[in-house]
């Protein structure tokens, strides 16, 4: 019992990065009708604002502590960030331990600012072009952008990790007379996706806004008829979209350190998540990620993995060839959506 | 000739006329010369020419024809080489029975993947493809590579061992993949004053089989299943509604181009009996989009074109290094000169993908025709210009 | 028993009920006409027809076979060509190409992998369609793009394509909208010609009235999803319901 519980806790932080990424990737296929194969990027760039933000807290200055002497009997350089000398140690220590979390307020604006530019210098000349030239054109973006983090931040993953406070586990399962020890960072990471999906579908149910966006999915053609301007209200979904990409990107950070290739690893996982979800379905392909997030822990326990080598690099796709099989319109697709 | 009309041989005859003379055509700077690093007559750089100019002809046979935009052509590409490597592996290092086996495996992957994949259509179809590939690549990558049992070999790649039984290996013949003992790697050297050219058998099997390739694919495009493959991308809905099924035309389509990846891995193993993953991987799917749509998708010479500029390029930038950058600009003044070389570096040498991608993002914004879209307009103009200089010239008769 | 036999056919588009209990018999080698104001759900019966819906209720029989739960593809083979309201040709291809897909269908059925022979030496396939193009009057633009043709043009090529394949039923969805005056007089005679010579049935919807009393034999008002009668057309002129159901929509 603790162990199953523990599985799917497991898979619970994988499936939050996908089912966020998969939500922005619906609300923008649905809104536009644009499959954005760049969409992964957002996320990796996301996670490369915290680690940008980190490494800017800790831009430090040296100075030569005569009291210290090195090995080698030279004076010790020691290196101050300015951080700790602006704040004093203890509070300039805390904000460099907390640079993830902070990276939030930064990333918000930035990645709203990048949906923007991406929607106005790029996507919006692709709306009436073949599906097929929407694809490449974003593909295309996808390459430049993880190609340009790569020249900036080089090949390797860096660790960013959470702060000390929320680094160790817990045992989560105390209060319920279980043993279920577990990374408090993943525990978070959980409950920030929750929180930002249920802010998603409270925005799109209970504003205006939202209402207009959701008429727009259903029928975009009708709602440009009632010259309501549903140009400018996609800008910002996209920009919207964007951002919960960023933001499971900056939390995921001290889950796995990120590296450039990141968004695209993703992207498909994601991509295979919509198409399980059912294609334009916001509550399928959330859902759906956390399903197949589940799915594959399951599939990477000891057990598992050594019955069948390799199955947690493949479980994702069998699942989705099956449900493709015996539901070709995924588990929650709407009818008539992407029906040919 | 063959049964073509007499544009499509005039297109066949170039195409192999180019391949012959290739190691030439290719290497118009002298040896010693500066400019002889760019150069692409040599064996390796020929052999890729042609061989990802098979593999475009059939994505293009696809992609151009039926305009399903697949993104996994990779995968098939990984399993010809594989399948090509098992056949060195087990019967020896003659070519044939490997480029056989790699058409079979390929073209079996297809109708299973294509089965599955062509349920769907449009942006779904990408997408599964893509899935398809990326699972193959896992598969490859490390599923069927652990010790209870190795397909792949993971990570090194697959590649013959000395204990491998080659049952059809006899002493006489070469230790490298061969055809019928000549070696792939049997190179003629011919020096022509300052020139050097290499003659290589496996270049040349390579560019026999892609003329054949080549020529199908003529064929193809001027069947009555070509007709029905363009009406695919037309007007599918009028298809099925004039009594005709397109989903097995599209699946024949499909796995027609999965044999041509399958055979184009399968060379890629005979010239390099070497197979890894990394070949399946995503980006390698893309490439091949890229070479068919830079060149052209859906004409016949686009795809052979596009395969040709994208390796010589990446050749090339490969290539192209600080100190390199810093001798073609050292005519400048030594600020402006570290200033040109601090600007162009992040696009060369390893920086090659950075340049693809935004050479992707160009052609499909600016010429979705590709190469063979852009020639046509330079033409165009150049027929306009000269209509009006004629016309000023002499008002007596008009133009032809 | 007429060709084509449609028993008690229903179908339902969310809270929309747009056919309800459709009878229709249309007698061989007859003109049937389907005539309806706006939305009575005319183009819906004949996406039941062809395949393109299956309707939830009820039966079509065509020649004694249930197309239902067919393919486009099979029931087309089965005999039945429908002509669209919104001209559905293969843009792409040239005019001579477009009427090649369709003899090319006939000859060799729903699938065949001939991809080596060339299309140039299909005589059969080639003289076939370019005889059609004739009878068509469109033989000058054979070798124009079909997309640059004009509306009425597409819709003549349309009708061509059909025309090609021989078939038993030819269904036509407003064939002459969008027509000028002496095209829709033209597809007329084309059409008075097709039935008058021809093996052929054609049910045809129409909202020209001057078409529909010049080629039809029988003529079923279709009024909110609802046959509301079915006799000749004599008696439909002055059949008052049938003003109604028109005027109706308009007072
Ligand atoms: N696929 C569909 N989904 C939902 N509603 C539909 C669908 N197809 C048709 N309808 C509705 O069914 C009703 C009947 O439509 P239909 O196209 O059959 O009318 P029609 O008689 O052909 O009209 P017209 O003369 O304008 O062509 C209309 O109200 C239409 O909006
Ligand atoms: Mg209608």
């Amino acid at each position: 019992m603790d162990a199953l519980l523990l599985q799917i806790l497991n898979g619970l932080d994988k499936g939050s990065a996908y089912a966020l990424i998969a939500l922005g990737l619906t609300l923008i296929f649905g809104t536009l009708g644009v499959v954005n194969f760049a969409h992964g990027a957002l996320f990796m760039i996301g996670a490369f604002v915290a680690v940008t933000l980190q490494r800017v807290l800790s831009l430090s200055f040296e100075t030569i502590d005569p009291t210290q002497k090195d090995f080698l009997g030279n004076p010790l350089k020691v290196k101050t960030p300015y951080v700790e000398s602006w704040f004093g140690p203890e509070t300039g220590g805390l904000i460099i331990d907390w640079a993830v979390p902070l990276a939030i307020l930064f990333a918000i604006p930035i990645m709203i600012a990048v949906g923007f530019i991406m929607e106005r210098g790029l996507i919006k000349y692709f709306y009436k072009r073949p599906h097929a030239d929407q694809i490449l054109v974003t593909f295309g973006l996808a390459i430049v952008l993880q190609e340009v983090v790569k020249y900036f931040y080089g090949a390797n993953p860096i660790q960013t990790p959470a702060p000390d406070a929320l680094n160790g586990v817990a045992n989560v399962g105390a209060a319920f007379g279980m043993d279920i020890v577990y990374p408090v960072w993943r525990i978070v990471y959980f409950f920030f996706s929750v929180i930002i999906i249920a802010a998603i579908f409270s925005f799109l149910r209970f504003t205006t806004f939202g209402m207009v966006v959701r008429a727009g999915m259903a029928d975009r053609e009708t709602v440009g008829l009632l010259g309501i301007n549903i140009d400018r209200r996609f800008t910002i979904m996209f920009g919207v979209a964007s951002a919960v990409a960023g933001l499971a990107g900056v939390m995921y950070t001290p889950i796995n350190p990120p590296n450039y290739h990141m968004g695209m690893d993703f992207l498909v996982l994601s991509f295979v998540v919509v198409v399980v979800g059912g294609m334009g379905s916001l509550p399928g392909a959330v859902l759906a990620g956390f399903l197949l997030g589940i799915l594959e822990s399951f599939a990477s326990t000891t057990w598992a993995t050594t019955t069948l080598p390799g199955i947690n690099q493949i479980i994702i796709y069998l699942v989705a060839i099956a449900v493709l099989l015996t539901r070709p319109r995924g588990l929650m697709g709407l009818k008539g959506v992407m029906e040919d | 000739m063959f049964g073509l009309d007499k544009r499509d041989t005039g297109v066949l005859i170039i195409v192999a006329l180019l391949a012959l003379f290739a190691p030439i055509i290719l290497n118009p700077f002298p040896t010693d010369s500066a400019m002889a690093q760019f150069n692409a007559g040599y064996p390796d750089l020929m052999q890729k020419f042609v061989i990802f100019g098979i593999f475009a002809i059939g994505f293009n046979i696809l992609f151009g024809l039926t305009g399903y935009l697949s993104f996994g052509h990779a995968a098939f590409l990984g399993i010809g080489s594989y399948s090509c490597v098992w056949m060195f592996k087990l019967l020896g290092y003659n070519v044939i029975p490997g480029i056989f086996l790699s058409i079979l495996i390929s073209g079996l992957f297809a109708l299973l993947i294509g089965f599955v994949s062509l349920r769907r259509s449009g942006i779904y179809f990408s997408i599964l493809t893509l899935a398809f590939a990326q699972m193959c690549f896992a598969l490859a990558y490390s599923v069927l590579s652990n010790p209870r049992f190795n397909l792949t070999n993971g990570e090194t790649g697959l590649q013959v061992y000395a204990n491998d039984p080659q049952w059809f290996h006899r002493d006489g013949l070469p230790d490298l993949p061969h055809l019928f003992g000549l070696s792939m790697r049997a190179t003629q050297k011919i020096q022509v004053g300052a020139w050097e050219f290499q003659f290589n058998a496996g270049y040349y099997l390579c560019a026999l089989i892609m003329l054949v390739c080549f020529y199908l694919a003529i064929r193809i495009f001027r069947s009555p299943f070509g007709m029905m493959l363009r009406a695919v991308k037309s007007n599918q809905q009028r298809m099925n509604y004039t009594g005709l099924n397109s989903r097995p035309y599209t699946l024949a389509a499909f796995v027609i181009s999965g044999m041509y990846a399958g055979l184009a891995g399968g060379l890629l193993s005979a010239v390099d009996p070497l197979a890894g993953a990394e070949r399946m991987q995503w980006t390698a799917s893309g490439e091949v989009v890229l070479m068919t749509i830079l060149g052209g998708a859906g004409t016949l010479i686009g795809p052979v074109l596009g395969a040709g500029f994208i390796k010589y390029f990446e050749n090339i930038f490969s290539k192209i290094n600080d100190n390199v950058l810093h001798s073609w600009f050292a005519f400048l003044p030594d600020g402006m000169e570290d200033f040109m070389v601090f600007i162009i570096h992040p696009f060369i040498g390893k920086g090659w993908h950075l340049t693809l991608g935004i050479l992707f993002m160009l052609v499909v914004i600016y010429l979705p025709g590709g190469l063979v879209e852009g020639g046509q307009r330079i033409q165009g103009w150049f027929r306009k210009r000269g209509t009006k200089t004629e016309a000023k010239a002499g008002k007596t008769e008009p133009a032809e | 028993m007429g060709i084509l036999e449609v028993k008690n056919v229903g179908k339902r588009f969310g809270g929309l009920q747009a056919l309800s209990d459709v009878n229709l018999s249309v007698k061989e080698n007859t003109v049937h006409a389907i005539i309806g104001p706006n939305g009575a759900g005319k183009s819906t019966l004949l996406n039941c027809l062809v395949g393109k819906l299956i309707p939830d209720t009820g039966s079509v029989m065509f020649d004694g076979q249930s197309v239902l739960g067919r393919a486009p593809y099979e029931i087309n083979q089965m005999g039945i060509s429908r002509v669209f309201q919104t001209p559905e040709i293969f843009g792409d291809l040239t005019v001579l190409e477009n009427m090649m897909i369709p003899c090319f269908a006939k000859r060799d059925g729903s699938f065949m992998l001939n991809a080596m022979p060339m299309v140039s030496n299909q005589k059969e396939v080639l003289e076939r369609a370019e005889f059609m193009l004739e009878e068509m009057n469109m033989a000058d633009k054979r070798h124009m793009h079909s997309a640059s043709l004009s509306r009425g043009d597409k819709r003549r090529l349309e009708i061509g394509m059909c025309l090609s394949q021989e078939p038993r039923l030819l269904l036509l969805d407003e064939p002459t909208a969008g027509m000028a005056r002496a095209d829709t007089n033209n597809t007329i005679d084309l059409l008075k010609e097709i039935a008058a010579e021809r093996d052929i049935t054609i049910a045809i919807i129409e909202h020209d009235m001057h078409v529909v009393f010049s080629l039809a034999d029988r003529i079923t008002v279709l009024a909110q999803g609802t046959p509301l009668v079915e006799d000749d057309p004599e008696n439909i002129r002055g059949n008052p319901k049938v003003r109604e159901a028109y005027l109706g929509e308009t007072a």
